[in-house]
């Protein structure tokens, strides 16, 4: 799955302003994921889960700067997240159906922090992003 | 049965109270048939799909997603019998329409979406909660007749 010009155009108009709040919406994205998606907390038995829990928001930050780092990277994400794909491979074994889950909450929380900005074409390109970095950190599981 | 707290039938009505049937419709089938071309498929006769702006434009994607939309209304209506409110509709959608239960569950999403770009900061975790479950209900009541 390749972006065209105009959908990395759209993937970096958005992350200039979600990188302004970038806390803000990991932590957001994470709360909807735990709060629809219940089993996903499954991988986090150890965090505080609680609304605004230091953890919660670092977690998010870090979530957050790794796909920032693949839009930096957008011609090459592969080579961006390696590291990160070979950690979700290899240790945290998050089962694949999960990435779709938070992609689905990061949607709904820049859906709902930037309505004006989230047109259809956004929300595709935005869509495709996601998928494409989900496949590169599922892609060594087997 | 599928069960329904207070809170949670209180959050689905409220939000849909305030829900522009025919705008929202027509924005979440159009979003489906944007972010998913694959879905076009079902919709061949519908005239000029072939990009965003004349998807967005196209009267019959408004008219449809209306329709769809307005359906959906009646699951609002009738919470704790989901199922056979969607029986019939359920029939129809694998006899005669043969669309991919999958779809179902993209176009609850798509709609998820719409609403948290209408209501913004509104549309809560909780209220997420809340419409996820209702449209996974959905999804299942209008797969459950496929054979």
């Amino acid at each position: 799955m390749t972006l065209t010009q105009a959908e990395k155009t759209a993937v970096a108009t958005i992350w200039a302003k979600v990188a302004t709040q970038i806390e803000a919406i990991g932590a957001e994205s994470l709360e909807r994921l735990f709060s629809s998606y219940p089993q996903t907390k499954t991988y986090f038995p150890h965090f505080d889960l609680s609304q605004g829990s230091v953890q919660l928001r670092g977690h998010g930050s870090k979530v957050l700067n790794a796909i920032g780092e693949a839009v930096k990277n957008i011609d090459d994400i592969r080579g961006a997240l390696a590291k990160l794909s070979e950690l979700h491979a290899y240790i945290l074994r998050v089962d694949p159906v999960n990435f779709k889950l938070l992609s689905h909450c990061i949607l709904c929380t820049v859906a709902a922090r930037y309505p004006s900005d989230f047109t259809p074409e956004v929300h595709a390109a935005w869509d495709k992003f996601l998928s494409s970095v989900s496949s590169v950190l599922t892609e060594k599981y087997r | 049965m599928v069960h329904w707290s207070a809170e949670e039938k209180q959050l689905i009505t409220s939000v849909w109270g305030k829900v522009n049937v025919e705008e929202c419709g027509a924005e979440a089938l159009a979003r489906l048939l944007i972010v998913y071309p694959w879905t076009q498929r079902f919709f061949a006769s519908f005239g000029n799909l072939s990009s965003p702006t004349a998807i967005m434009g196209n009267p019959r994607v408004r008219a449809h997603g209306k329709k769809v939309l307005s359906s959906f209304g009646e699951a609002v209506k009738n919470l704790d019998n989901i199922k056979n409110t969607y029986a019939r509709l359920s029939e129809l959608h694998c006899d005669k329409l043969h669309v991919d239960p999958e779809n179902f569950r993209l176009l609850g999403d798509i709609l998820i979406i719409v609403l948290a770009s209408h209501f913004a900061r509104d549309f809560t975790p909780a209220c997420q909660f809340a419409w996820q479950k209702l449209v996974n209900v959905v999804a299942h009541a209008l797969a459950r007749k496929y054979h």
